[in-house]
């Protein structure tokens, strides 16, 4: 499609932090012409007009631009660029400049969406039913105010001959949900509404055929036109929430650059990827599939397999599992295994275990009309038995008065009130950085007592910080020049001192040369100098300080040759307001406990750190489900918060989940939530709305049933006319919605504004 | 009822491209960026090259 561009070879100081490799942008970019593409970005941090402006001007100055524009609601930017005059890791370098994180997504991987798809359909349904319902109440004004017979005639006959394709066309998302739980012999919230809507149809043509007094038209397609807005409602949600974590996923490594057997070097989808290809993974880079190291070695970074956050040395010959993220050099692997086949599938096969499980909940609306739709049918059943009787077999009173009696029980409110409530809820949450990607996702979150939490990556950052540094200024601004040549975590947290340190002194480095797992070394006017493991530093020193080894944290020491050496001491720093977070659940008398796959030394330190006296280490994905599955048969309800890949399997088992979505993709597939905010307190905030809209919920079916209550004995007796039936069904709505909205107004539990951009 | 023949039909056209309207809108794509365009209206127009 486009002339092929000979990749470079990336090394480690070639990549610019963030910038995207050339190449995978372009696989991810929509091909428009010969010369033009348009590559389209995710940028969760946009969130003003200011950041709009920004972006569209600063990025339609750039040469060879034709357009950008962004999406404020979905948070996207669509650019359209001519592929000769500029390169797409321009695009990402500007708007990394620009300070916009920002993540590309792959074409045709969002366009051609089921999701999107029948939310048009559902938006469809909604219009007609909108139209039909609005024609047919202006007509049933005319007849509540007095029509004579033969006008009331017509307009019952017109009524009918809109009102019948509008149910059959709008009604078919009821009709179809309501046929299929009927064909496995269970109720739902759709077989009582279909019903309903059926019956009112057939009763009101027969009436109107007959040239009767009353027809239901009005109210059946009411009780549509709320029902669907409901269900859209409900949709979006979901929908806005998938794309959000589909999106976050295309972040990570979908293929790898392949050597060919000519040394040359193509980049590849990790799905053609096939066992005995050579791969290169450049420093920052995931591996693909599951391999071995051919050649020399370097550092990585396994915390998402395995939840152990120290970093590893791999070399010639040794195993490497997909997931696993490559630190300080470029790494040739031969793939054994193909994409679908590595350690991920294992995985992935563990969940789909655990989720057989969770799939036999029943949400809170099908609970309720598992009781309640038997009730109705006998109600009617009941009224239409006792009109008989009372009626002496008068037939069509009797029928008249059943189905008034099912139009008036028809569970408007409460389709309603469900899934306003939930929209709501997910609404508040979204504000916060969260996503729900299922209403139920509050039910069985409101119900949870036990929380279970990993530690890498989900109580601590997941990255060094140094904690203490022993250094004299000179040392420091040295060790800083230093670590800025690495990629290694521990590296890049001295060189992070950079910005606290009030040190001028700049130092001239020279031969840098980085040893995979051992450290740094340089040649300072001179001198050798090295940053690293002490025991290697340890070498060029003359007389060194005694070696205390600690392995809850990283020591990293800094020596010039044979002068006095410099101390670092880091630890994996605890997320943003996670002690509160742990307090606030503590208060709200939740158990606390931690599963990591990280050593005992380090999880106890956390643990302690917290407040928190249940905790387990070195636990492996098997270990992690066996456990959470026999705290839920002891009947705890458990909460799993988690990120890595050795977390997901948990995360299908628990009854409700969380991940960070710093986290593995399978983590956000798995999880019910997912915290785009560095803060923890989010799982505290979305804990505290679950309850609430439990409670909204409860509420709003009260109303629903109290309606009932006052309404079902008015249809008993035979007084509901369409009137009554129309003007009571959307007064409850009203009020249930109404209700829901309160919710809205929640008052945020995170203490500080999401930051704003610069 | 001469007149009622004259108005139900007009009554009933009007709702229909009333529907016809919101169809459109919904393939034009009006309802893709609601915050978007409440924002955009606030910014000084960018400057074509």
């Amino acid at each position: 499609m486009f002339p092929k561009v000979p990749t470079l070879i990336t090394s480690a100081s070639k990549i610019s932090k963030g910038s995207l490799d050339d190449e995978r942008l372009r696989v991810a970019s929509r091909v428009i012409d010969n010369e033009t593409l348009q590559t389209d970005f995710y940028l969760p941090d946009m969130h003003c007009a200011g950041c709009v402006m920004r972006i569209e001007r600063e990025l339609g100055k750039l040469e060879g631009v034709l357009s950008a524009r962004a999406n404020l609601t979905l948070r996207r930017v669509a650019i359209v660029w001519k592929h000769f005059e500029t390169n797409a890791s321009t695009l990402s370098a500007e708007l990394d400049k620009l300070g916009f994180k920002h993540i590309p997504l792959q074409h045709g991987s969002l366009s051609v969406d089921d999701d999107s798809d029948s939310l048009q359909q559902l938006l469809l349904c909604l219009g007609v039913a909108g139209f039909g319902a609005a024609n047919i109440m202006l007509l049933s004004i005319s007849v509540w105010s007095g029509a004579d017979a033969e006008t009331r005639q017509l307009f019952h006959l017109v009524s009918g001959l809109v009102a019948i394709p509008t149910a059959i066309f709008s009604g078919r998302p009821f009709f179809l949900s309501a046929f299929n739980s009927l064909s496995y012999a269970r109720l739902n919230m759709d077989v009582p509404i279909s019903l309903a809507i059926v019956l009112a149809l057939a009763i009101s043509i027969w009436e109107s055929l007959n040239g009767g007094l009353h027809a239901y038209f009005d109210a059946a397609l009411m009780l549509l036109f709320f029902l669907l807005i409901g269900r859209t409602l409900d949709h979006m949600m979901r929908t806005r929430a998938r794309n959000a974590v589909k999106l976050l996923s295309s972040m990570a490594a979908k293929g790898a650059v392949r050597i060919r057997d000519n040394e040359d070097q193509e980049y590849v989808q990790a799905e053609q990827i096939i066992p005995g290809d050579r791969l290169q993974i450049s420093p920052g880079e995931r591996v693909p599939v599951d391999g071995v190291v051919l050649g020399e070695g370097s550092d990585i970074d396994r915390s998402l397999v395995t939840g152990e956050s120290v970093s590893v040395f791999v070399q010639n010959g040794e195993a490497i599992e997909a997931g696993t993220l490559n630190l300080t050099r470029p790494l040739i692997i031969e793939a054994l295994k193909t994409a679908h086949k590595s350690f991920l599938a294992e995985v992935l096969h563990m969940m789909e275990a655990a989720e057989s499980g969770k799939a036999k909940y029943m949400r809170i609306a099908d609970r309720a009309a598992a009781i309640y739709a038997p009730a109705v049918h006998i109600l009617a059943l009941c009224a239409f038995i006792g009109w008989i009787i009372v009626s002496n077999g008068n037939w069509h009173m009797s029928i008249y008065i059943a189905v008034s009696v099912l139009i008036i029980t028809c569970p408007c409110a409460l389709g309603l009130a469900v899934p306003i409530v939930h929209v709501v809820g997910a609404g508040r949450l979204f504000d916060e950085g969260i996503l729900i990607k299922d209403g139920s996702g509050f039910e069985r979150l409101s119900e949870i007592d036990t929380v279970v939490f990993d530690k890498t990556g989900t109580l601590t950052k997941g990255e060094f910080n140094v904690i203490e540094t022993h250094a004299t200024s000179v040392q420091l601004a040295q060790a800083i020049a230093l670590a800025q040549t690495s990629r290694h975590p521990a590296a890049r947290a001295v060189a992070n001192l950079h910005s606290h340190s009030s040190s001028h002194v700049t130092s001239k480095l020279s031969e840098v040369r980085e040893y995979p797992g051992l450290g740094i070394e340089a040649s300072c006017e001179g001198r050798r100098v090295r940053l690293g493991r002490p025991s290697w530093v340890k070498n060029i020193v003359g007389n060194s300080p005694e070696l205390a080894e600690n392995i809850s944290m990283t020591t990293l020491w800094f020596a010039e040759e044979a002068n006095s050496v410099a101390t670092f001491t880091m630890t994996d720093e605890l997320r943003v307001a996670a002690a509160e977070t742990i307090k606030k659940l503590q208060a709200s008398k939740l158990d606390i406990h931690i599963l990591s796959g990280d050593n005992q030394e380090v999880v106890h330190q956390v643990a302690n750190q917290l407040g928190i006296t249940t905790f387990f280490a070195e636990q492996r994905p098997a270990d992690k489900i066996a456990y959470i599955q026999n705290l839920q048969a002891r009947g705890c309800r458990v909460l799993m918060i988690g990120d890595g890949l050795n977390d997901a399997p948990a995360l299908s088992a628990a009854h409700a989940s969380m991940a960070p979505s710093s986290g593995s993709d399978v983590g956000r597939q798995a999880a019910d939530f997912v915290l785009t905010n560095v803060r923890l307190s989010g799982v505290a905030f979305a804990h505290d709305i679950a309850k609430r809209t439990g409670r909204l919920v409860k509420q709003n079916i009260i109303i629903a049933i109290l309606y009932n209550c006052i309404a079902v004995p008015l249809a008993c007796l035979g007084l509901v006319t369409p009137l009554v039936a129309a003007v009571s069904m959307s007064g409850s709505s009203v009020l249930v919605v109404a209700n829901s909205m309160r919710l809205h107004f929640t008052r945020s539990t995170l203490s500080t504004k999401k930051e704003v951009n610069p | 009822m001469n007149q009622i023949i004259i108005l139900l039909p007009i009554a009933l056209l009007l709702g229909f491209l009333g529907l016809i309207a919101f169809v459109w809108s919904i393939h034009n794509g009006q309802y893709d960026d609601m915050k978007g365009a409440a924002e955009r209206i606030l910014l000084d127009d960018i400057d074509e090259k």
